[in-house]
């Protein structure tokens, strides 16, 4: 039976999990949306992050997203390595679009098999002080374990928007993003901007997996399912506008958690998808569009 | 070598090998059989959209499972001779890749292979929760015990597939060497200079879209008699997916006979690592030659073949 | 004796956004008409060229080919009608060889053409056309290795295998040094007189002026001159469009 407390709390939590999807897919949008490379590797990047968060946290009790803090230079460097090398590799050839694809979806294949070969089909979960308690207002109860996420997800985000709208370095990237013939015709190097936009995009889904494996607990093959949300949150929310991906995450959440509510989980992972081939069908430039 | 005409080949190879199976007792060669000739299908039907039209599609599991799963549905209904269930899920699947194409190949390739991975994601959702079909439990098919004309049921399947594979690189030679394949060749080299060149290119490639997803539906159909216990993560395995791009790529996407050597090759690979390793290690395989063989040899085994014979008939100065 | 219009296309109209490229243009060309239609970096010249080739669709106006309403048709058909474009940065394909290139337009053009040749193969009819630009030794060459004119001339060859009524020649000589200019200008010229309506684009005035007999200019998306060549070049407007106040 559908009361109004189920939906209300169906709704806050679906707001909360869209915070924290904003976070997962804000490293498609730097990287599909800005820089035009399909990254289908980038949820398999998210659950390495969340292993590694398993591991320091279950052999040095270390928080996982103080841990996916600290990991993520190194997420930084990894990024910028595949950049380079996929831009020797792919860039400059005619059919560059498609071999890229192809790569990345190679690399995700060989990142989870790798997961799978490491650590096993099993579900891993952290230990947190926060982890289990909730934290109650009147008619709705909020699980502190999907708090947490969404309020660093928020930060996460809106640092990232303020870096791009007024730091040098960020807005560099959005005007490679626009127009990077001009720019390097201004002798830019519009490579190195690019290395560094990939580097934080790669990064950002080291964070995310902190987040992830907090809220949920995490096995190898779950990338696949954040496959569809990423990109279907990326195109609805307008491809490289940050806060069309903060909208389109928000509505995504709520939708799959209602959906959830009302229909059943076993629903929910359709509906990103659902909402991805609608979206394409209908309205490609997304909400935020050009 | 040269006196005939190249399709002389595989029927002349197929022929060959129903002679072969007819010969063979182990039961266990059957099966294995079968599943490379799935693949020849699957790969050449990949190749039709992906490799001649540069369209990228990462969904291969959801027409196979469309062909699978129809033949469950037509099974439950009341048993069909296995050439109809094959039909059926040949053209429900055509149809369904024709309404893919209609909804997304106005946009750019980018979009058509994401919203494919999408498809293959829904379409499991739903088979998961149609209960019909079995739900996420999945269902069993009772194989028949024999069938005349055949030592048994499992060689009778052996030969459909078998024809299926003939059929299949049949029909994408025909297209690469018509004109709808010149026409594939223009889109996939440049989209906009063939559109003002007189290329209907929207129809052509959701007629490559129709031909590949049928041809994948029609792999699927025999499927459920094959295994017996078909549910939702067999039928959608990703393995169908990776298998789809890996194969073409690693033969060739530019020639009929890519996706055969392809097919084969990387088929035995992952048959002789999950009997003797295991099978995520064979999954890791097919990752790994993707990756390289799309970094080094994009060409795949035909484009280094021809490499190796252009440098073989160099001259001097020309 | 008035010859109906060849081309037609009335209160062209196209914005990007807030931009507006095409502000209600009106442009005719006759059959067998030279025309040159030139104007700033930006005036819509581009724009204009695609809305006529059906590349995208202008938001309104009416555009009219051989007595036909083709505003709605795509691109390829509008090719197959007879209106080709070449393309500002030449766009070969890349896979295929010089004449193979030239087979594609051949095939999917040129053969609905009514009068077209169907006796003689795609093959031999390329070759033709390529002896006509003067790539006939490059048949066998990858276009992914000529020079930038042969570029620019393949450009204009694949134009000509679709059998064009008219042919709107995008800025094909743009850095191209002096001699290689004027080769291009005889090669227009010699199609011309096969009876092919030609619309030139360029930036190079010595060029429009001796080969236009009627010059169109566009500023700001706007027509402001359509006029002969020698009355344009006089006209104050486009003076000052072109060198500033």
């Amino acid at each position: 039976m559908v009361t109004f407390n189920l939906l209300l709390n169906a709704v806050v939590t679906g707001i909360l999990l869209g915070g924290f999807y904003a976070a997962v897919t804000i490293g498609i949008t730097i990287a599909f949306g800005m820089l035009d490379i399909v990254n289908i590797a980038h949820p398999a990047f998210i659950i390495m992050g969340s292993f590694i968060a398993y591991i320091v946290n279950r052999t040095f009790g270390v928080d996982p997203i103080l841990t996916v803090i600290v990991a993520s230079p190194l997420f930084f460097l990894l990024g910028v390595a595949i950049f380079s090398f996929y831009h020797a590799a792919f860039e400059g050839s005619g059919k560059g679009s498609l071999r890229g694809l192809a790569f990345f979806f190679g690399m995700l294949f060989v990142i989870e098999v790798t997961l799978l070969l490491a650590f096993g089909v099993d579900y891993r979960l952290v230990q947190t002080s926060y982890i289990g308690p909730n934290v109650g207002f009147e008619h709705v109860d909020l699980p502190l374990r999907m708090v947490i996420p969404f309020v660093g997800s928020i930060a996460l985000v809106s640092g990232l928007h303020i870096f791009f709208g007024h730091t040098f370095v960020g807005r560099a990237i959005m005007a490679v993003a626009q127009d990077e013939f001009a720019l390097s015709l201004m002798a830019v190097d519009t490579v190195a901007i690019r290395q560094l936009a990939f580097g934080i995009a790669i990064a950002t889904a080291a964070i995310a997996g902190g987040f992830l494996i907090v809220i949920q607990p995490v096995d190898p093959s779950l990338g696949r399912e954040y496959i569809g949300r990423v990109f279907a949150i990326c195109v609805l929310g307008g491809m490289g506008s940050i806060p069309g991906t903060v909208i389109a995450a928000f509505i995504l959440g709520v939708v799959e958690t209602i959906t959830s509510t009302l229909v059943g989980p076993s629903w929910a992972p359709a509906v990103s998808f659902a909402t991805l081939l609608l979206t394409l069908a209908v309205r490609p430039s997304g909400i935020m569009g050009r | 070598m040269r006196r005939f005409p190249s399709w002389v080949w595989p029927i002349a190879v197929a022929v060959f090998t129903l002679a072969v199976s007819r010969l063979v007792e182990n039961e266990y060669y059957m099966f294995a059989g079968y599943v490379v000739l799935q693949y020849i299908v699957l790969a050449s039907a990949w190749n039709i959209l992906g490799g001649y039209a540069g369209y990228v599609n990462f969904g291969s599991a959801a027409f196979f499972a469309i062909g699978a799963y129809g033949t469950v549905v037509l099974d439950k209904l009341g048993e069909p001779p296995l050439v109809v269930a094959i039909l059926f899920g040949g053209i429900v699947a055509s149809l369904v890749g024709l309404v893919t194409a209609y909804l997304t190949l106005r946009l750019r390739g980018v979009f058509f292979a994401i919203a494919t991975l999408a498809l293959a994601i829904v379409l499991q959702t739903l088979v998961m929760n149609w209960e019909f079909v079995g739900g996420p439990l999945g269902v069993y098919t009772t194989r028949p015990d024999s069938i005349t004309g055949f030592p048994g049921y499992v060689n009778y399947l052996f030969v459909v597939m078998l024809v299926l594979a003939l059929i299949s690189v049949l029909v994408a030679r025909a297209i690469e060497l018509s004109f709808v394949g010149r026409g594939l060749a223009a889109i996939r080299d440049n989209e906009l200079a063939a559109e003002c060149c007189g290329v209907p290119t929207f129809r052509l490639k959701v007629l490559a879209a129709m031909l590949s997803g049928g041809l994948m539906g029609m792999a699927g159909a025999p499927f459920p008699y094959y295994i017996t216990y078909l549910d939702p993560n067999s039928a959608f395995s990703i393995a169908y997916g990776i298998n789809s791009i890996a194969m073409p790529l690693v033969g060739g996407m530019s020639h009929w006979i890519g996706p055969v050597i392809g097919a084969v090759l990387l088929a035995v690979v992952q048959q002789v690592a999950t009997v003797t390793i295991s099978s995520e290690l064979n999954l890791m395989i097919v990752g790994v030659l993707l990756i390289s063989f799309i970094t080094l040899a994009p060409n795949g085994v035909v484009g280094l073949f021809e490499r190796y014979r252009q440098q073989r008939h160099w001259r001097p100065g020309k | 004796m008035t010859m109906q219009n060849l081309l037609e296309a009335n209160s062209i109209r196209k914005s990007f956004g807030g931009f507006v490229a095409l502000d209600a243009v009106d442009i005719a060309v006759r059959p067998g008409e030279r025309v040159g239609l030139i104007g700033p970096n930006g005036s819509g010249k581009s724009t204009l060229v695609n809305c006529l080739s059906g590349a995208i669709s202008s938001d309104t106006g009416t555009i009219s080919f051989d007595g036909r309403a083709i505003e709605r048709l795509p691109a390829y058909r509008r090719t197959r009608l007879g209106i080709v474009r070449t393309f500002q940065i030449p766009l070969p394909f890349m896979s295929m060889t010089v004449v193979e290139n030239l087979t594609i337009p051949l095939r999917f053009a040129g053969r609905h053409h009514p009068g077209a040749l169907t006796v003689v193969s795609d093959i031999e009819q390329a070759l033709l056309i390529l002896e006509d630009v003067g790539l006939r030794d490059k048949a066998s060459e990858s276009s992914a290795r000529l020079t930038q004119v042969e570029m620019r001339k393949l450009e204009l060859a694949r134009a000509v295998a679709a059998r064009p009524k008219l042919l709107i020649a995008d800025e094909t000589m743009a850095g191209l040094s002096h001699a290689e200019v004027d080769e291009i200008i005889l090669l227009l010229l010699k199609l011309n007189d096969q009876g092919i309506a030609i619309i030139m684009i360029e930036h190079i005035m010595r060029a429009v002026i001796a080969f236009s007999q009627r010059a169109i200019v566009l500023v700001a998306g706007r027509k402001i001159a359509d006029d002969a060549p020698d009355v344009v070049m006089n006209n104050a407007e486009v003076v000052r469009a072109y060198l500033g106040e």
